[in-house]
């Protein structure tokens, strides 16, 4: 079942091109890795799902991005909306600096989801374990969500993704700034969340993308190279150039 | 001469340097260097001018009161105070320089010549020593060039006493400041209860005016309450905050948030043209413009106002503090991360939402901290409160009436004929310590705030 369906989509940033007709199915409640070199477009790529790429200036999108049959690259779009629906965690943990328990309620409250104290209550708490990270801070949930450990931090910021209840999660390299352990953990989550939301996840690590996709795609150059079963993608790969990055050659 | 002497000092620096440099190259051919050529130069050139630099300073910090010494000492039976001593050796200067148009007496004649005398020694002497001083220097320099010494670690050491030098003469200047501040202000408050002066409600100082003799003690308990002056301060600051918080602020939010790069391209060096418009520009601004404005639409509207108004001198001063809010606080804005931002804008928030619940609070230590840079470069302000505000020290809350503050009390009372040792004149220097410690206190904390403030993002 189709969750996202790219069709050519091309990015300029300026009258640079970063992305080259690139078209993709992304399927429901699964994991979808892309992968490729540093500069390859994958990161730009995932920025379109949820209009990201808005806040810089000079980017221009172009071509079909439809979710659920709504076009996402259209001026008409509700942004605000997309974007309750888009989740998004970023390659540097990024908790706002409040406390831990304004960091999951910040999505909540924008979009005006619970009714009651109770009710807010309940989704930060639902989140944190979801998250993995209701055990560790439950008995201070006052206390500033930058204080917390890196691995900490990241879990915190899915928390506050899932906190509205997206279809879609977006992940740019989500591990890049962790230790192993806080990698594992986050790994394990994801493995978790895939049951309900659909997970997209820019990764630098191969394995990771082995371990933790069901679907993979190649990027080089702003061109989606190939894109296939992850299994498919890393034991048996049509396409020379995958073939190469795979087995690390070059990247 | 002694302009000569320093220009001769200087340029020899600059020939050794070249003539050191051109020593190691020589050197070089025959054996390795122990530094780069150029340190030989260095250390030639500071081996030449420092000692001779020294030497000549100390020359003519010296040189005066020995000869001054040397003078007086002819008069020192004459039993005569030292005021009267002074006098006289100024007159003597005057006579040996032909400036003197009084009573020219033999004796003051002598002395005139034997300043001449001691003058003229005193240079040649001068001009051996540090002659000498440089011979000797160099030599010394040059033989250790010669042998091929170690020269790396004398520069980095000269350097850094150069360096030291510098700075120690910064902080003993401030020092020197805030104890002849403080000095002058102990005097004041022995003739002047330091009660009278921090609880007085009355600002009066041309009262205790007397021709001859020392003013009457209980005119002075009630003339030098500066109350009504922190009051007026205060208070001007306030309504000068009153205007440029809420426009710095928006504007530093609008440059850093929301305006495209063309309008910041313009907009930002437009409004710091504000701030290098000079202060007395915007007093006249504010007492020939907006003062009469002010009276006129409060005329209009009923009510009593005076044409120089706290109101007109406040809100000028806050038009005046603008770009300091605004830019200061459009730079701790921006230096929000930009993560901050996108992890907002990524949970659907939009701008204003994002700007009032994430970026505002994450700022807000630096925000204060602008803030209070500028509340006390408002207390601190003088021109436009001496030129729109009044010189009588009111006590009023009203707006629309005149006030007075502490710096235009201390152009009022220095300005014109004073007589040192006045209470009145000193009480400028009581005045100007309270401005400082006032200043001086919120500075600090606003530093602080600040320094606090970029440690949670480093």
């Amino acid at each position: 079942m189709s969750k996202i369906k790219a069709e050519n989509v091309n990015v300029y940033y300026g009258s640079k091109q970063a992305l080259f007709d690139v078209s993709i199915d992304i399927a429901e409640k699964e994991v979808t890795a892309l992968i490729g070199p540093s500069g390859c477009g994958k990161s730009t790529f995932l920025r379109c799902f949820n209009r990201m790429n808005d806040v810089i200036e000079i980017c221009r999108v172009e071509g079909s991005i439809k979710m659920d049959n709504l076009e996402l690259n259209s001026r008409k779009l509700d942004v605000v909306r997309l974007r309750e629906n888009v989740g998004m965690v970023f390659q540097k943990p990024n908790p706002f600096p409040k406390t831990i328990y304004e960091n999951v309620a910040y999505g909540p409250t924008i979009h005006g989801i619970a009714q009651s104290k109770e009710e807010m209550d309940q989704i930060v708490e639902t989140s944190l374990k979801k998250a993995a990270l209701w055990n560790e801070v439950k008995d201070r949930l006052d206390e500033i969500g930058t204080g917390l450990s890196g691995g900490q931090q990241q879990r915190l910021c899915i928390a506050r993704a899932i906190s509205v209840s997206p279809e879609v999660i977006l992940m740019d390299e989500p591990c890049s700034a962790l230790d192993p352990i806080a990698t594992a953990q986050i790994e394990e989550l994801i493995d978790d969340l895939k049951k309900e939301v659909t997970i997209v996840i820019v990764t630098h690590s191969m394995s990771q993308a082995a371990r933790v996709s069901q679907k993979t795609g190649f990027f080089h150059l702003g061109k989606l190279i190939e894109f296939g079963p992850t299994d498919k993608i890393f034991k048996n790969p049509d396409n020379q150039q995958t073939q190469d990055y795979i087995t690390g050659r070059f990247g | 001469m002694n302009l000569i002497l320093v220009t001769f000092i200087i340029l020899l620096a600059f020939t050794s340097y070249y003539f050191g440099r051109k020593k190691a190259l020589v050197i070089q051919s025959s054996q390795r260097l122990t530094a780069l050529p150029k340190f030989y130069g260095y250390y030639l050139a500071a081996w030449c001018a420092a000692p001779a630099l020294i030497i000549f300073a100390l020359w003519s910090v010296f040189e005066p009161s020995i000869v001054k010494t040397f003078i007086l000492q002819d008069y020192t039976d004459q039993n005569l105070t030292k005021n009267e001593l002074q006098l006289i050796y100024t007159k003597v200067k005057a006579l040996a320089a032909g400036t003197y148009t009084g009573n020219i007496t033999n004796f003051l004649d002598e002395s005139a010549n034997k300043y001449i005398q001691l003058k003229g020694i005193a240079n040649s002497a001068k001009v051996a020593i540090i002659l000498a001083i440089l011979i000797l220097s160099l030599s010394f320099a040059y033989r250790s060039v010669q042998k091929n010494d170690r020269m790396r670690e004398p520069v980095e050491i000269f350097l850094k006493w150069v360096l030291f030098v510098a700075s120690l003469g910064a902080v003993l200047v401030t020092i020197g400041i805030v104890f002849s501040l403080l000095f002058e202000a102990i005097r004041f408050f022995q003739a002047v209860k330091i009660f009278d002066f921090i609880f007085g409600t009355h600002w009066y100082p041309a009262k205790t005016f007397v021709r001859d003799g020392q003013p009457d003690p209980e005119l002075m308990k009630d003339a030098f309450g500066a109350v009504p002056l922190f009051a007026g301060t205060f208070f001007i600051a306030f309504i000068a905050m009153c205007v440029a918080i809420p426009i710095g602020l928006l504007s530093g939010i609008y440059l850093s948030e929301y305006a495209g790069r063309g309008v910041r391209k313009y907009a930002k060096p437009i409004i710091e043209i504000l701030a290098g418009i000079p202060t007395v520009v915007y007093g006249f601004f504010a007492a020939l413009t907006v003062g009469p404005f002010v009276k006129e639409i409060g005329n209009a509207m009923g009510l009593e106002v005076s044409a120089e108004s706290a109101l007109a001198a406040g809100a000028v001063m806050g038009v005046m503090i603008i770009p300091f809010i605004s830019s200061l606080s459009d730079d701790v804005i921006t230096a929000v991360p930009q993560n901050l931002r996108d992890g907002s804008y990524a949970m659907g928030a939009t701008k204003s939402e994002t700007v009032k619940k994430v970026i505002f609070p994450a700022a807000l230590p630096g925000i204060v901290g602008s803030i209070l840079l500028a509340v006390s470069r408002a207390v601190g302000e003088t021109m436009i409160v001496v030129m729109a505000s009044g010189l009588a020290a009111n006590l009023t809350m009203n707006p629309l009436e005149s006030t007075s503050t502490i710096t235009a009390q201390i152009v009022v009372i220095l300005i014109g004929d004073q007589q040192f040792g006045d209470p009145k004149t000193q009480s400028a220097f009581a005045l100007g310590i309270s401005l400082f410690i006032v200043t001086l206190f919120l500075n600090v904390i606003a530093l602080s705030v600040v320094k606090k403030y970029r440690e949670k993002y480093e």
